[in-house]
């Protein structure tokens, strides 16, 4: 599924709002996490997951090629760990034996 | 620099603040934008939203894992696990939000 078919999802079950209003909706969601993120705040969605950010501090890399040293700027990462509840519907008991 | 923690609310009061919709309509939205996502997930389903990132799917094998108490030997069954790749655009915001352009002081 891609964003657009998201969209058309929710604008399917919400006949009473404009397509172009469940557009703003869905992209307003998501920058509110990506400002989140970018502000240092983690974003917790229970049974569906949370958004952090992960620190990488600053370190030495090298060049592959001729194993050079480079300095590598300390950065930021967005991570995002799944909630229980989505975790459990992943890996429904199906199996057989055990 | 943050520090706190947004949960559904917080973004039901993002689409109140921009969209104008009712509280409890803004809370249902963003139930239903998380639950289409889950849904499609749970199916197998990858889902990829532009300029935010994406949720994919990958298959982990059978290994052998330890109880880091006892130090037991634990046979960690096959599942499915849950990948999220940000962004490139996520990413710059995030630098560019949590340092500023070090690049221009350059």
């Amino acid at each position: 599924m891609i964003k657009s078919e998201l969209i058309q999802r929710i604008s399917a079950a919400n006949p009473h709002l404009y397509h172009r209003d469940v557009e703003r909706i869905v992209n307003v969601i998501f920058d509110e996490i990506v400002d989140a993120l970018a502000r240092g705040d983690r974003v917790e969605l229970r049974g569906f997951g949370a958004f952090t950010v992960k620190h990488r501090p600053a370190r030495e890399g090298r060049n592959p090629r001729t194993g050079e040293p480079v300095p590598v700027e300390e950065k930021f990462v967005p991570f995002f760990k799944t909630g229980k509840e989505l975790r459990d519907r992943l890996n429904v008991p199906k199996k057989k034996g055990h | 620099m943050g520090g706190k923690t947004l949960t559904r609310a917080d973004l039901a009061e993002a689409v109140v603040r921009n969209v104008g919709l009712p509280r409890n309509e803004s809370q249902e939205l963003v139930e239903l934008v998380l639950s289409e996502i889950s849904n499609c997930l749970a199916d197998g389903e990858p889902v990829k939203l532009s300029s935010f990132g994406s949720f994919g799917i990958r298959q982990k094998g059978e290994r052998v894992g330890r109880n880091p108490k006892t130090g037991e030997e634990v046979p960690i069954t096959p599942r499915r696990v849950l990948i999220f790749r940000p962004s490139n655009i996520m990413k710059d915001r995030i630098n560019g939000g949590q340092k500023g352009r070090r690049r221009a002081a350059e």
